[in-house]
């Protein structure tokens, strides 16, 4: 907890308004001094959400005997048994199907891919037949469904195993795509796509399982959620806004601090939610700081940054001081050649530069 | 064939030369067993403990033992000088590429750990006979296609082991130039066309060589009696890509085998666990095409089932589905924990190594003295040092690599106006990541 403040703290000459946003984001995390890995977050999400509604079952490869993959789903057969824990055989497309099938009859299932690379093979399902149905059907059928499982590039994997799906689910109607960065992000977001009525895809992150954030008893009470479509501001500050998702976030944050250095206050958004975008906070922030900077591990074309630089660009553009700029993955399959592969995703430095050079800019 | 797609209107899949004891002959039957059951008949047999699983169940249907025909054969051959199964030079060269395999993956994993090689490295201890007792029958023009499992596959095909270690320390002398990885090896040279990391993905790809094979004969009027071999594991049995394939290969009647490398375990799924009916070489039959059990831990029976297999592609007479009963001697991959297997079971296939096995064979039938597979060994370990040290002293890919080979023709795809690739632009790092 003690980052926490002192990224308050750095963030120096606030307004007071955002002074006050300042001291509730600080006291929101006040409480407890406890912390949590995101692995444990998610393991007690699935936990609570199937111990209270027994309609709730996780499927996928290995979340059983093996307790999963990255063990997300760690004691959760010894405690649910079999028939709720199902290990299925490797056939994406057959059991994010059969998912499918049994959400249109009111169960609520988790459907885990052991990576999110591996959806590709049941995209069928996830598209079309979880996404469009609750709109062919004229809102007969809904599909209160989650895919679940890591995201974006892990290390040292190669070009099909390290790659982002958030640009890609998230232009597809019908589905709703949360990533979480933290604990209390993984938590809160879970909780909500399970209990949530439409297809949710949900985007972790291999490299974050393991990190520890501080938590709130308030985040830790079972009836904890947040809200599906709203972004966190992470960090506050007045000079450029940063967008991110996901790992990005941290990434983000460790820039800031850098920038925070040479007198530039970054202002951090985790946005949460990929579909629905809020709008609404990015552009808040943007018309505060007038400058923006978008964070991504994605390819750039057609990224999560090309939709966020949209939605400034039709309800701020008045407000941007300097043009946006756009950070992302390098435009290439991921290289495995370890020099490569730091080339090819985005490192701290970028962002730094990337901001700086918004701020020094003008338009 | 009067079209080159039509499907033929009787199907006959098991219709072999008929001089000839055909090897594969599904209708065959043996005596009932469990699952696996004709381990107990094979060579090294030893009972393998079940391991305790939910929907564990005994299977009792026919398995056509390829041992047995072996051994007959072995027997009605007695009036041929030699009663052996193979000559001295191809028990050596056999021998060779399953030390090469089993050295190269050793050395693997001591790289792994020293931080030399990083992500998934799926190493192929164990299993060495299927590779070689394949590989070593094709043709350089003869494809393979494999899964992450694949640098055995790549060196068994003629892919030098400085050119797969090189690319695992991803350096640019690698034969991906580093770009590729453990779980991506190619060699056009050698028609090895792809480790392919996703379950199943790799089928189709192999059958689409096989078509071409046919499509080169029958449209393009070119001599190519080339053919593919699609190696996969049991897990990979469960997708649907390949039954898809099943199907269009007899269909089609395309050159393919599909080798099943059945090690019983898909990470941690027991095969018996994720499969309604274990026997997967039953699934051939099924769709037209012979269905064989070879034991996958004795490179001799495998070779002798590769022939038939490979023999009877390349006359077109279509597609082969082997099963392979083989065991890995190592986790998953080298982040595995391997809890789950159990240690009986491990044990008993240990007790089955593939290699000691042939070294047995070769000396017991005086095809080769200790002194001779000494010799080998020692050659091989030279070789996978030598590997080591040329990957090591190899430098990492330059910067300028960096955009290449995303397309053939890269016009218009981060290349500034000069026509260069904007990378070896000075400025290329001062930006941002994108290109
Ligand atoms: C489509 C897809 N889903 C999941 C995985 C993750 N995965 C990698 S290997 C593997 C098990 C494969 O088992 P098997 O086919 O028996 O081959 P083996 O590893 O035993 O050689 C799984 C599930 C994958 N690579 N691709
Ligand atoms: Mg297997």
């Amino acid at each position: 907890m003690s980052w926490l403040v002192k990224q308050v703290v750095n963030s120096g000459r606030l307004h007071s308004a955002s002074r006050n946003r300042a001291l509730q984001l600080v006291r929101a995390y006040a409480t407890s001094g406890k912390t949590m890995t995101v692995r444990d977050a998610l393991n007690s999400a699935i936990d609570e959400e199937m111990g209270a509604d027994h309609r709730v079952f996780m499927m996928g490869e290995e979340v059983g005997e093996y307790q999963g993959a990255y063990k997300i789903t760690k004691g959760l057969l010894e405690k649910y048994g079999p028939e709720r824990v199902i290990d299925t055989p490797i056939t994406e497309a057959g059991f994010a199907g059969i998912g499918v099938g049994a959400a249109y009859k009111d169960l609520k299932p988790i459907i885990e891919f052991m990576t999110f690379n591996f959806s590709m093979q049941a995209i069928d399902h996830i598209i079309n037949s979880a996404a469009k149905s609750n709109y062919m059907s004229a809102g007969q059928i809904s599909v209160p469904i989650v895919f679940r499982g890591p995201n974006g590039a892990a290390a040292g994997v190669g070009a099909q195993h390290s790659q982002c799906y958030a640009a890609w689910y998230g232009s597809c109607p019908g589905l709703k795509v949360l990533a979480p960065y933290s604990a209390e992000d993984a938590r809160g977001l879970l909780k909500a796509a399970i209990r949530d009525p439409d297809p949710v895809v949900f985007l972790e992150n291999e490299i974050l399982y393991g990190e520890s954030f501080p938590i709130s008893d308030e985040v830790l009470d079972s009836n904890f959620t947040l809200p599906i479509g709203k972004a966190k501001i992470e960090r506050l500050g007045k000079d450029v806004t940063i967008t991110a998702f996901s790992k990005m976030v941290g990434y983000a944050l460790k820039a800031a601090d850098i920038l925070a250095e040479d007198g530039i206050s970054a202002e951090v958004v985790n946005l949460r939610s990929i579909r629905p975008l809020d709008r609404a906070t990015i552009n808040e922030s943007v018309r505060k700081t007038n400058r923006l900077v978008t964070l991504e591990e994605g390819f750039p074309q057609h990224g999560v940054g090309a939709e966020i630089c949209t939605s400034v660009v039709e309800d701020s553009f008045g407000y941007l001081d300097a043009p946006v700029e756009r950070i992302s993955g390098a435009d290439i399959p991921m290289p495995y050649a370890a020099n490569f592969e730091k080339m090819a995703v985005p490192q701290i430095e970028d962002i730094v530069r990337a901001a700086k050079r918004a701020c020094y800019r003008s338009a | 064939m009067s079209s080159a797609f039509a499907a033929p209107k009787i199907i006959q899949p098991l219709n072999f030369r008929s001089n000839e004891k055909p090897l594969f002959d599904s209708v065959k039957s043996s005596p009932t067993t469990s699952f696996l059951g004709s381990v107990q008949k094979l060579r090294f047999s030893s009972k393998i403990p079940l391991t305790s699983s939910l929907n564990c169940r005994s299977v009792s249907s026919n398995v056509f033992a390829v041992s047995e025909v072996v051994k007959e054969r072995k027997s009605k051959s007695s009036v041929s000088p030699s009663n052996l199964l193979i000559t001295k030079e191809e028990g050596l060269v056999l021998f060779e590429d399953m030390t090469l395999g089993r050295v190269f993956e050793d050395m693997c994993a001591q790289m792994y750990y020293r931080g030399k090689m990083f992500g998934f490295v799926h190493l192929y201890n164990g299993q060495e006979a299927v590779s070689t007792g394949f590989i070593k029958l094709l043709k350089q023009a003869d494809s393979v296609v494999s899964t992450y499992r694949d640098h055995v596959h790549a060196l068994s095909k003629g892919v030098p082991a400085r050119a797969v270690m090189s690319e695992l320390f991803g350096k640019a002398t690698g034969c991906c130039r580093g770009q590729g990885g453990s779980m991506h090896m190619f060699s056009k040279e050698h028609n090895v066309l792809g480790g392919f990391a996703f379950i199943g993905e790799g089928i189709p790809v192999a059958t689409g060589a096989a078509f071409t094979s046919k499509y080169k004969r029958e449209v393009l009027k070119e001599n190519c009696d080339d053919v593919t071999v699609a190696f996969f594991g049991d897990g990979t049995c469960n997708n649907g890509q390949f039954y898809e394939c099943l199907n269009m290969a007899a269909l089609w009647k395309l050159p393919i085998i599909f080798v099943v490398e059945n090690n019983l375990w898909a990470i941690g799924m027991s095969h018996l666990r994720a499969t309604s009916d274990p026997e997967i070489w039953k699934k051939g039959p099924a769709f037209g095409m012979p269905g064989v059990h070879v034991d996958g831990m004795d490179v001799l029976k495998v070779r002798e089932v590769a022939k038939e297999a490979v023999d009877r592609a390349r006359r077109g007479e279509g597609p082969t589905l082997v099963e392979c009963e083989t065991y890995r001697f190592r986790g998953h991959s080298l982040a595995d924990p391997d809890e789950l297997r159990d240690a009986g079971e491990k044990a008993s296939y240990n007790s089955r190594d593939p290699i000691t096995a042939l070294k047995k064979y070769l000396t017991e039938n005086n095809l080769a003295s200790e002194a001779d597979l000494k010799a080998i060994e020692k050659r091989i370990e030279e070789e996978i040092e030598e590997a080591v040290d040329y990957a090591d002293q190899s430098p990492a890919p330059h910067r300028s690599q960096l955009l290449e080979n995303v397309f053939a023709d890269p016009k218009g795809f981060g290349i500034g106006p000069d026509g260069k690739y904007r990378c070896e632009d000075p400025k290329f790092t001062e930006g941002t990541a994108q290109v």
